[in-house]
C-alpha cells in the first residue's frame, strides 16, 4: 500500500469480502425469483400458443363433450366487464384522489377515507365478491354483468384513489401558488392546473388498476359467474376469461384444458401490454 | 364592498388605456399616489412572528425593492400584499394593507379578484402544463370574455411586453415547459402582465437565471414600471440599485430603513443598512 494513504489493508479487504457476500446473496435471491417467473411464462407460452388459433376468437365456449370451440364470448365479456369497470372507477377514483390531495388534506374525513382505502387495497378479492353477491346478486336473484362490474370497480377504485393522490402530491406547491397568484379559483386550480400537471401519473394509475382487475377471478365467481353462450346483456350472467379458465382448467375434457391455456395466455399478454403502456405513458411525462 | 370592487375595476380600465397616473375621475387627485399602504403590519407563522410592525407606502408606477439577509421577512411581506399566505393554515396577518384605499386584510375580501389585481411572479419559473399560448390565455379567460382574435392580440401584446414574442411566436402551440429557464420566467411575467393587474410582485425573479436572462428581465422591469406598480424582492443589491426607485432594508422581520434607492445606497441613515449594503454585515 502507498504510504501516503491512511487505508488499512486488512479493513479494506474485509469490506471487499462483505461486499461480495452481499452481492452474491442478492443476486441468488433475484435468480430464484426469475427462475420461477420464466418457468411460469415458458410453460404458459408453450401450452398457450399451441392452443391459440383463429377459432378462439370466432367461436364461443363449447358444451361439455363437444369438439373444438373458442373463447369469443369470454373475450367479449371480459372486455365489457373491464370497460364498464373503467368507466365507473375512473371518475370516482380520480375525484376522490383529488379530494384527498387538494381539499381534504389533513382533515378527519380525509384520513378516514385514506385508512379505508388502504384496507380496501389489501382486502381479499373473494370477500369483495361475496359482498357484492350479498348486496346485488342475492337481491335481484340472478348473476349479472353489472354485479361483476361493481365487484371489479370496488377493487379498482382504491388503486386509482391512492395513485391519483400520490401523483397530485408530487406536483410542486409553487405551481399551485402560481395559479392562485393569477386569481384562479380553487376548483380551477385543482382541475385545470394540478390534475393536468399530474395527468400521465394518473393515467398510469388507471392502467395499473386495469391490469390488476383484468386477471381477477374470485370477485367474478359470485357475481358475473359465466355464460356458455355469446351474450352482451349486462343484466345476465356473463362469460369472462378468468372464470372460464378456472372452470376449464380443472375439467376432464382435453379441448377445454387447451382453451384454458389459450385464455391464460391472452390475459397475460393483455396485462403485460397494459403494464408496458403504463410505463410508456409515465416516461413521456418525465421527459415532457 | 361593492363600491370598492367597482374602484378596482375602474382602475383596470385605466391601465388598459395606457396606465395614466393622473386620474381625474378618482377620489383623491394626488400627484404621487400610493398603490399600497402598509400600516402596523404584524405577521405570524403560528406563534413565530415573521413581520414586526411594518409601515411603508408603495408608490404607484414605481419600482420598490426589498433587500435584506435570508429570513428577514422580505418574501413574507410580499406574500401578504396579495394574501398568498392565506393558502396555508396557521399563517395570519394583523394590521392594515390599503390597496387604493381598500384594506385587503379585512375579512370578506374576494381573494381571487384581489390576486387578479395584484399579480405575482415567483423565484422558480412555473409555466403551467399547457402550450405557450394557453399559459397566457388561461389567466385572461378567468376574468374576461374575449373573442379568438382579441385573445390572439392579447397574447401577442403580453409576450411583447415580456420581450418573448420574437422567440416564441413560431411555437405558440408548443408546451411552455419546452422553453429555456430564462424564457420560462419571461413567460410567467407575460402571464402575469396579460391579466392587466395594477401591481406586480416579483419574488426573487432572477435568482434562478443566468446573467443574460437576468439582464433581460431587469430591462423588462424598467419597461413595465411605466404602466405597473412593481414590488421586487431581491438578494442582489446591485439589482436593487439598478432597477428600483425605492428600497426597503429589512432585518429580522423589521423594516430598518426605507427611502429613495439613491439615498439608501449613497448615504444610508442607519448604521445597519450601511453595514449590509457595503458587505460588512454580521
Amino acid at each position: 500500500m502507498n504510504k501516503t494513504t491512511n487505508i488499512d489493508p486488512a479493513l479494506f479487504s474485509k469490506r471487499k469480502r462483505a461486499n461480495k457476500i452481499g452481492l452474491t446473496l442478492s443476486m441468488s435471491a433475484m435468480v430464484l425469483g426469475m427462475i420461477f417467473l420464466l418457468w411460469i411464462l415458458g410453460v404458459l407460452f408453450y401450452k398457450g400458443f399451441s392452443s391459440l388459433d383463429l377459432t378462439i376468437f370466432t367461436h364461443s365456449t363449447p358444451a361439455p363433450g363437444s369438439e373444438g370451440g373458442g373463447l369469443a364470448n369470454a373475450i367479449v365479456g371480459s372486455l365489457m366487464l373491464v370497460g364498464c369497470c373503467t368507466l365507473l372507477s375512473t371518475p370516482v377514483g380520480v375525484l376522490a384522489g383529488l379530494y384527498l390531495s387538494e381539499y381534504g388534506d389533513r382533515s378527519r374525513i380525509a384520513s378516514v377515507t385514506r385508512f379505508v382505502t388502504d384496507i380496501m387495497l389489501s382486502a381479499p378479492s373473494i370477500v369483495i365478491g361475496l359482498f357484492v353477491y350479498a348486496l346485488v346478486v342475492a337481491q335481484v336473484r340472478h348473476f349479472s354483468g353489472w354485479a361483476g362490474t361493481i365487484a371489479l370497480a370496488l377493487i379498482a377504485v382504491p388503486v386509482v384513489v391512492r395513485t391519483t393522490e400520490n401523483m397530485l402530491r408530487l406536483v410542486p406547491g409553487s405551481l399551485r401558488e402560481a395559479a392562485y397568484a393569477l386569481g384562479t379559483p380553487k376548483w380551477k386550480v385543482a382541475f385545470m392546473i394540478t390534475l393536468r400537471a399530474a395527468q400521465s401519473g394518473v393515467m398510469t394509475g388507471i392502467l395499473l388498476a386495469l391490469a390488476r382487475i383484468s386477471g381477477e377471478t374470485a370477485p367474478l365467481l359470485f357475481t358475473a359467474l359465466n355464460n356458455q353462450f355469446f351474450s352482451t346483456n349486462m343484466n345476465a350472467p356473463m362469460a369472462n376469461l378468468p372464470v372460464v379458465i378456472f372452470q376449464f382448467a380443472m375439467s376432464p375434457y382435453e379441448n377445454w384444458v387447451d382453451l384454458a391455456w389459450g385464455g391464460a395466455l391472452l390475459i397475460t399478454i393483455a396485462v403485460l401490454g397494459l403494464n408496458i403502456l403504463a410505463r410508456v405513458v409515465f416516461r413521456e411525462k418525465v421527459q415532457g | 364592498m361593492m363600491a370598492n370592487m367597482k374602484t378596482m375595476f375602474d382602475l383596470n380600465q385605466i391601465d388598459s388605456q395606457g396606465g395614466s397616473v393622473n386620474v381625474a375621475s378618482n377620489d383623491q387627485p394626488v400627484v404621487a399616489k400610493n398603490a399600497l399602504e402598509v400600516r402596523d403590519l404584524n405577521f405570524f407563522y403560528g406563534s413565530f412572528q415573521g413581520l414586526k410592525n411594518i409601515n411603508l407606502d408603495i408608490e404607484e408606477g414605481k419600482v420598490t425593492a426589498f433587500i435584506g439577509p435570508s429570513g428577514c421577512g422580505k418574501s413574507t411581506l410580499l406574500r401578504t400584499l396579495n394574501r398568498m399566505y392565506d393558502l396555508y393554515p396557521g399563517q395570519r396577518a394583523e394590521g392594515e394593507i390599503n390597496f387604493y384605499g381598500q384594506n385587503i386584510l379585512e375579512p370578506g375580501q374576494d381573494l381571487n379578484l384581489l390576486r387578479s389585481r395584484i399579480g405575482m411572479v415567483f423565484q422558480k419559473p412555473t409555466p403551467f402544463p399547457m402550450s405557450i399560448y394557453e399559459n397566457i390565455a388561461f389567466g385572461v379567460r378567468l376574468y374576461e370574455k374575449l373573442s379568438r382574435s382579441e385573445m390572439d392580440e392579447r397574447v401577442e401584446w403580453a409576450l411583447n411586453k415580456a420581450a418573448l414574442w420574437n422567440e416564441a411566436k413560431d411555437k405558440l402551440n408548443q408546451s411552455g415547459l419546452s422553453l429555456s429557464g430564462g424564457q420560462q420566467q419571461r413567460l410567467c411575467i407575460a402571464r402575469g402582465v396579460a391579466v392587466k393587474p395594477s401591481v406586480i410582485l416579483l419574488d426573487e425573479p432572477t435568482s434562478a437565471l443566468d446573467p443574460i436572462s437576468t439582464g433581460k428581465i431587469e430591462e423588462l422591469i424598467n419597461e413595465l414600471k411605466h404602466e405597473y406598480t412593481i414590488a421586487i424582492v431581491t438578494h442582489n443589491m446591485q439589482q436593487a440599485a439598478r432597477v428600483s426607485d425605492y428600497t426597503a432594508y429589512m432585518y429580522l422581520g423589521s423594516l430598518i430603513e426605507y427611502g429613495k434607492t439613491d439615498e439608501i445606497f449613497i448615504k444610508p441613515k442607519r448604521k445597519e443598512t450601511e453595514d449590509y449594503i457595503t458587505g460588512r454585515f454580521g
